[in-house]
């Protein structure tokens, strides 16, 4: 609409806005035409009338507009516009999981587990065998260890396969293949299918285990996950190591026939005893057999299993495994086993695998992704079947009575269909069809008053919010109408909750609040389980917005306190859902995630987060492991590292699993991270923990070992390096043997352990390390480079490292390796290779730094020239240019200007930096430059683009001070006139730069010297001052004032005051600086000019309607009295006080305000002249009136305390004290303060009497203030009060006199 | 106890602010603890200021270390024990 446009709508003299018709904009309703007394007046004149605001917005169409051509149903649903929208982060969605990146989406695949046993409630009493205890969990963990090894292991096979095969075509082509190889290539493909069938199953383990089987579980191998590590019980089969492991297993499935597979209760049943599928022979088929050679040899390829598919071709595939664990303890009929890959050979388990792939699992609260297919639908869906209906809706049938109102009754007859005629229906169909001639004439249609169609207006809840689509999956059952009679307990108790949160998730402020409360306080009436139960899914909710999850986040947050150990089976089922928060890319959510995780720790106890985290510190999934080790190292600031500890020792040295030594270490990675130096106490304890895995022999453990290694160092800097000995040789050793990402981490963590040695030997390690890291320059990594650049600034800024090692050592490979182009181009290189480079500087000097790079100022790329030009920057800042001679000097200056002139790019920031702080550095050794530069500048103020323009005069603003040392006062007058030719500048930046040189000149040659003369200047800036732009009118206030305070003598009075109306109009600018560098000029004019004719302007202002400006106004009367003395203003300012307008009044009076918080103590002599006025504004029925009286009273008190004015001021503390029961918190905070202020003038003993009236009066209300008014004294001046105090009666046993005090000698 | 209104409001702080010091009281205050906390400042005070301590001792005939040790000692109870809290409705 009209602000809309990009042109300043044009301002008339009486300051108001004109809206004018635009011609390229948006339509509009003629006001002249359409006003409300036309006939028209009707019509709302807020209805957008350009139409595409109407599409969205479904809420108001009610009534059926005309019809519309539009895709049918069918093809609008199947239009991927959600999902294909999900596929990339979207950053501007609301939506969070829009934005998430695809490693955050995976916290979407993660399920809320089922609520666990709580260990401390139950006592000794056996858990009940539908509550899942540690032991359970940690077996379905080592499940699905065992599932990814396997599936690993597949892989690996038909790698190898794949490889196999590869040598075996490429046999071919020399020979016929081999018998061996044509076994190989059939049986690849079947893996596949296999081991997604093993995948499915797994899925389903848990349904079953609900089973009377569930108690035969305890007795099966499986229920000691420890004493299993999955490795070793696969190493205790002799023969054919690794690859051999899988098909030893997979042997069993041809065994096992579906028969068998399908009756997995049979007591007693052996694995070793159900009869292979393809033996003839039911013999006793042990696995504890010793293998015969020739088959240990066929076992190695699959073709021995996958003969068991096909017997055809394996000859009699028994299975020959030596000796396993497995036929230890029978195990056969426990539904564990038959959904181990076991069952891959298809087992009917009864169940259809895969319907949701990982739904299945005994999911006490089923995750939205797996409710979203069926129950309810989608948002989208929602909306498809939306239209659906609403097209059918309009494209009914005409009925009869609608057929007899359109048609004259007489003369037509009924027609009877033709016999086999049968309607259309479908609407897709009808689509298609040819519209009627009604529908298709696109002319004006009467609404229809109603006609039963209510499908757009969203179900209406008595007194709850507005349900959006995406919520009724999980809100619809508040929809249906129940009687609350009809209801059980449990459904009530679901029911209320479920309102409330409806009220926290979507509700008003109001609503919100209340509904948090009474949540938080029935939180242990309800119970953990009901609440959670509904909170977490709709946490895991895919279409949460951030909002909401901050809403939901604060819930659960209260409830915790309330519900204490309660909490504890849910300690999972929480951290599932708040531990993605702890890695959003949003601030507020990891704190609030850190809040959370903190508070849940505190309720449940270690013991209970142990037991509940301890399953996914070996999770396969990195994902979950990472996000557990952060959740640990916020349990360990909750609840103390020390707690942690034991704990932390024994996860570090597992010996189960590398993902569990992983995760534990990166705990503690996390744990000095997040706690930074409180490490300290326990560090030599947490180098301890973690420092063996530097010899593991996994290499990610390695990795993270050394991180934390570095994270444990950089928290502790710069102290604690006694506790890093015992790495230090693990360290070394390392850094000579290591290649690749293992050495990058322990260079990284050698370059946080140097900065907290001694002086001495931290310049020994560097040597050592520094020859490994030069080796490194060369490195084609990324990684390793930001690595090794981090790694030398680390050691070059140690103390002991000499200028000299690194002149002759490093400086050369380091500039020939790092000081390329390429480097320029990514923005973290840049940024760690100058921090590094000027750390090097910082040692070596500047000039053999600067005298290494300034060759590339005049390189051809642009990025480098401008990595180069900062480096510059910030060498020659910290260092100085004392020691650059003669020739380095001109390169550089030669170099600068070449730059400065090629840029082209937008950011010239660090061009201009740059040359500023050379040029200025080098002081008086400019001078012989200065012309050229000038002549630069002078070229370019002329050039065509307005950016290089404006980078010409921001030049000028920071060498004037330069072109001032080296006297060329002469240089600076001419570059004052060209600038002041160029006040014509039409592009506002351009202009606010050139304002900005002139003033910088201004400020350097001052007022008298000025050319062009200030008179001549000062009429050329005032049409400037109308200048909306605020860099403009920032620089010119900042100039105008610049002269009113230095050069006022050199323009006429008329022209300060043309200027002073300008200026009004400046007090609404946005800028606080704009307005305060105002109200200062207002100042610097009134001395000037005499302040009658700038008050009589600044008090006519007061008049306006905005607050904003009023303010401004007043404070600009305050510093205009303060500079000209009070008494020039003070009689104008009390005679506005008789304009009967409130406005008016009240800015008087905040004046007055503020003039007397100005003037201090010169206040005295003026207190008698206002004591009337005031006396006035304290009687005034207005409360505003007296809230600014009373601070008054309080500026002018404070300024005159101990200056004999208490008669005034008694007489003025009388009328403010009535006011003490005032509610406005504005007014009670004025009279607060007035009464300080009196404290101070009068003493506190005089007010004190004031308070004494009211201390033990018998309402509380009085009680209340007058105590608040004591404590506030007491606190003031205690020790003064002493003398004061009343005299108490003795009472009873008690002793209330101070007889000390009656003592006289 | 402040009200549902003004908790929110700025004053609410300098109550806050007002009650992390001892001796600030508060409308259920009763007599016998403002009484006491009027005697411990005036000890305080009398302590803090040494010609009162002068002017003390030469009054009672005492040596200056004597008053300040007995004003100290008083601190501990200035009014005597407690009275019995009655039970108020």
């Amino acid at each position: 609409m009209a602000d809309t446009a990009p042109s300043q709508p044009p301002q008339l003299a009486n300051g108001t806005q004109r809206q004018g018709m635009s011609l390229a904009g948006p339509a509009q309703f003629d006001q002249d035409l359409y006003g409300q007394d036309t006939p028209y007046g009707g019509y709302v004149p807020s209805i957008g009338v350009t139409g595409d605001d109407e599409v969205e917005d479904d809420r108001d169409r009610a009534l059926p507009n005309r019809k519309q051509y539009t895709a049918s149903a069918a093809t609008l649903s199947d239009l991927p516009a959600e999902e294909e929208r999900r596929q990339g982060p979207d950053p501007t969605s609301r939506r969070i999981a829009d934005r998430q990146d695809q490693y955050k989406q995976r916290q979407w695949a993660q399920m809320i587990s089922p609520a666990r046993n709580d260990a401390f409630l139950m006592g000794d009493q056996t858990p009940d065998a539908n509550s899942r205890t540690y032991a359970d969990v940690m077996r379905a963990q080592q499940l699905a260890r065992e599932r990814d090894n396997t599936l690993q292991n597949i892989a690996d096979k038909r790698k190898q396969q794949e490889a196999e095969e590869m040598a075996g075509t490429a046999a071919a082509d020399r020979e016929r293949p081999t018998k061996a190889s044509l076994g190989v290539a059939p049986a690849a493909p079947m893996a596949a299918p296999e081991a997604k069938a093993a995948l499915k199953k797994r899925g389903n383990r848990w349904d079953q285990s609900a089973g009377a089987d569930a108690k035969k579980q305890k007795v099966s191998d499986w229920d000691a996950p420890e004493a299993t590590p999955a490795v070793g019980r696969w190493d205790a089969t002799p023969g054919t190591r690794d690859d051999g492991a899988t098909p030893g297993r997979w042997d069993a499935t041809p065994g096992a026939t579906p028969g068998a597979g399908a009756t997995p209760s049979v007591a007693g049943s052996r694995w070793d005893a159900t009869p292979t599928g393809t033996g003839a022979t039911p013999r006793r088929n042990r696995w504890d057999e010793t293998p015969t050679p020739g088959h240990a040899g066929s076992d190695a390829t699959p073709g021995g299993w996958a003969g068991g598919e096909t017997p055809a071709v394996g000859a009699t595939p028994t299975p020959k495994r030596q000796r396993s664990r497995w036929d230890e303890t029978p195990m056969g009929q426990t539904p564990a086993v038959g959904a181990t890959p076991a069952a891959g050979a298809g087992m009917p388990l009864g169940m259809t695998p895969g319907a949701t792939p990982m739904g299945g699992l005994d999911m006490a609260t089923p995750t939205p992704s797996m409710l979203q297919p069926g129950a309810t639908p989608t948002a989208e869906q929602y909306q498809a079947m939306r239209w659906e209906r609403e097209v059918e809706e309009r494209n009914r049938p005409l009925s009869d009575e609608e057929l007899d109102s359109m048609l004259p009754c007489d003369g037509y007859k009924v027609l009877a269909p033709p016999p086999g005629y049968e309607p259309i229906r479908t609407p897709a169909r009808k689509l298609m069809a040819t519209p009627t001639p009604m529908g298709a004439t696109p002319g004006y249609q009467i609404p229809a008053e109603d006609r039963g169609q209510m499908f757009d207006v969203p179900q209406e809840l008595e007194g709850l919010p507005e349900l959006k689509p995406e919520d009724h999956q999980y809100f619809g059952k508040l929809l249906k109408d129940v009687e609350d009679e009809q209801l059980s307990v449990e459904e009530a108790k679901e029911r209320k909750i479920m309102k409330m949160l409806l009220k926290v998730k979507n509700g008003t402020p109001p609503q919100r609040k209340t509904a948090l409360r009474q949540l938080t306080d029935k939180a242990r009436d309800f119970g953990a389980g009901p609440l959670f139960n509904q909170i977490l899914p709709l946490l895991m909710s895919p279409t949460l917005e951030d909002q909401e999850r901050h809403l939901l986040v604060k819930v659960i947050d209260r409830i915790l306190y309330k519900l204490d150990e309660l909490v504890r089976p849910f300690v999972h089922k929480i951290l599932v859902v708040i531990e993605p928060l702890l890695i959003d890319e949003d601030y507020y959510a990891r704190v609030e995630g850190r809040e959370i995780i903190a508070n849940l720790s505190k309720a449940a106890g270690l013991a209970t987060m142990i037991a509940a985290m301890r399953p996914d510190i070996d999770n396969i999934d990195e994902y979950v492991r990472n996000t557990t080790a952060r959740a640990f190292s916020v349990v360990a600031s909750a609840l103390g590292i020390p707690a942690l500890l034991p704990f932390l020792k024994a996860v570090c040295q597992s010996k189960k699993s590398w993902q569990a030594r992983h995760t534990g270490i990166k705990i503690v990675q996390q744990i000095s991270i997040l706690l930074g130096c409180a490490v300290l106490p326990h560090l030599k304890a947490l180098v301890d923990i973690v420092k063996h895995g530097l010899s593991d022999e996994n290499q990610k453990v390695k990795t993270i070992t050394s991180l934390t290694i570095a994270a444990l160092a950089e928290a502790a800097s710069p102290y604690g390096i006694e506790s890093f000995d015992d790495v230090l040789e693990p360290l070394w050793k390392g850094i000579r043997l290591l290649r690749g990402k293992v050495l990058a981490a322990f260079l990284k963590c050698i370059g946080h352990i140097i900065p907290l040695m001694d002086a001495v030997y931290a310049n020994y390690y560097t040597r050592e390390v520094m020859f490994i890291l030069v080796r490194e320059f060369q490195t084609p990594d990324e990684e390793m480079k930001k690595i090794v650049l981090k790694v030398v600034k680390q050691c070059v800024g140690t103390e002991g490292v000499e200028p000299e090692y690194i002149r002759t050592d490093i400086l050369g490979p380091f500039f020939a390796n790092f000081w390329v182009r390429r480097m320029a181009l990514d923005r973290r290189n840049y940024r760690q290779l100058v921090e590094t480079t000027v750390e090097l500087a910082n040692k070596v000097g500047c000039a053999e730094v600067v005298a290494r790079v300034v060759e590339d100022l005049k390189d051809e790329s642009e990025p480098y020239r401008r990595m180069v030009m900062e480096t510059i920057d910030k060498v020659v800042r910290d260092l100085g240019s004392a020691d650059i001679d003669a020739r380095l000097e001109e390169l550089l200056i030669d170099g600068i200007l070449y730059a400065f002139q090629e840029q082209v790019s937008d950011d010239a920031n660090v061009m201009l930096n740059g040359f500023g702080t050379v040029v200025n550095s080098l002081k008086m050794r400019a001078k012989p430059y200065l012309p050229q530069i000038c002549g630069t500048i002078k070229w370019r103020l002329n050039n065509k683009s307005a950016k290089i323009r404006q980078q010409a005069a921001d030049l000028i603003a920071r060498i004037a001070i330069v072109m001032k040392t080296c006297n060329e006062e002469k240089l600076l007058g001419h570059l004052g006139v060209v600038l002041y030719e160029y006040l014509g500048e039409e592009y506002p930046e351009v202009l606010g730069s050139i304002l900005g040189a002139l003033k910088a000149i201004v400020n350097v040659i001052g007022m008298t010297k000025m050319t062009p003369p200030i008179k001549d200047l000062l009429p050329r800036l005032t049409p400037v001052l109308k200048n909306r732009h605020e860099k403009v009118q920032e620089n010119c206030i900042d100039l105008v004032g610049r002269i009113a305070d230095r050069g006022a003598e050199f323009v006429p009075a008329r022209e300060w005051m043309r200027i002073c109306f300008e200026l009004l109009d400046m007090l609404n600018a946005h800028k606080k600086g704009i307005r305060r560098a105002t109200v200062n000029t207002f100042g610097y004019i009134a001395k000037a000019i005499g302040p009658q004719d700038v008050l009589v302007c600044l008090l006519n202002n007061l008049k306006v309607q905005e607050r904003q400006n009023r303010v401004c106004t007043t404070v600009a009367i305050a510093i205009v009295a303060e500079t000209c003395s009070p008494f020039t203003v003070l009689p104008a300012l009390m005679n506005e006080y008789k304009v009967p307008e409130l406005n008016v009044q009240n800015g008087v009076l905040k004046a007055l305000s503020f003039l007397f918080e100005y003037i201090g103590e010169m206040g005295k002599d003026y207190i008698y002249a206002v004591t009337p006025l005031l006396e006035d504004a304290l009687m005034d029925r207005d409360l505003v009136h007296r809230q600014t009286a009373a601070s008054v009273v309080q500026h002018m008190s404070m300024g005159v305390a101990g200056l004999g004015c208490e008669d005034a001021l008694t007489h003025l503390l009388n009328l403010v004290w009535p006011n003490v029961f005032e509610t406005s918190p504005h007014v009670v905070n004025a009279v607060t303060g007035a009464i300080d202020g009196c404290r101070l003038a009068l003493g506190p003993a005089y007010v004190l009497n004031y308070t004494l009236q009211g201390l033990f009066h018998p309402a509380r209300k009085v009680r209340e203030t007058y105590w608040r008014i004591y404590n506030n004294l007491y606190i003031g001046s205690q020790d003064a009060l002493v003398g004061a105090y009343p005299r108490l009666a003795d009472e009873g046993l008690n002793t209330y006199g101070r007889h000390e005090l009656d003592l006289f000698v | 106890m402040a009200t549902l209104q003004d908790r929110f409001n700025i004053n609410s702080q300098l109550e806050h602010l007002q009650a992390k010091y001892v001796g600030t009281g508060h409308a259920d205050l009763s007599r016998f603890e403002w009484a006491v906390n009027i005697h411990r400042d005036s000890l305080a005070s009398y302590v803090g200021h040494h010609p009162m301590l002068a002017y003390f001792a030469l009054a009672e005939n005492e040596s200056i270390g004597r008053i300040k040790y007995n004003l100290m000692q008083k601190m501990l109870l200035p009014c005597g024990l407690p009275p019995e809290k009655e039970e108020e409705g």
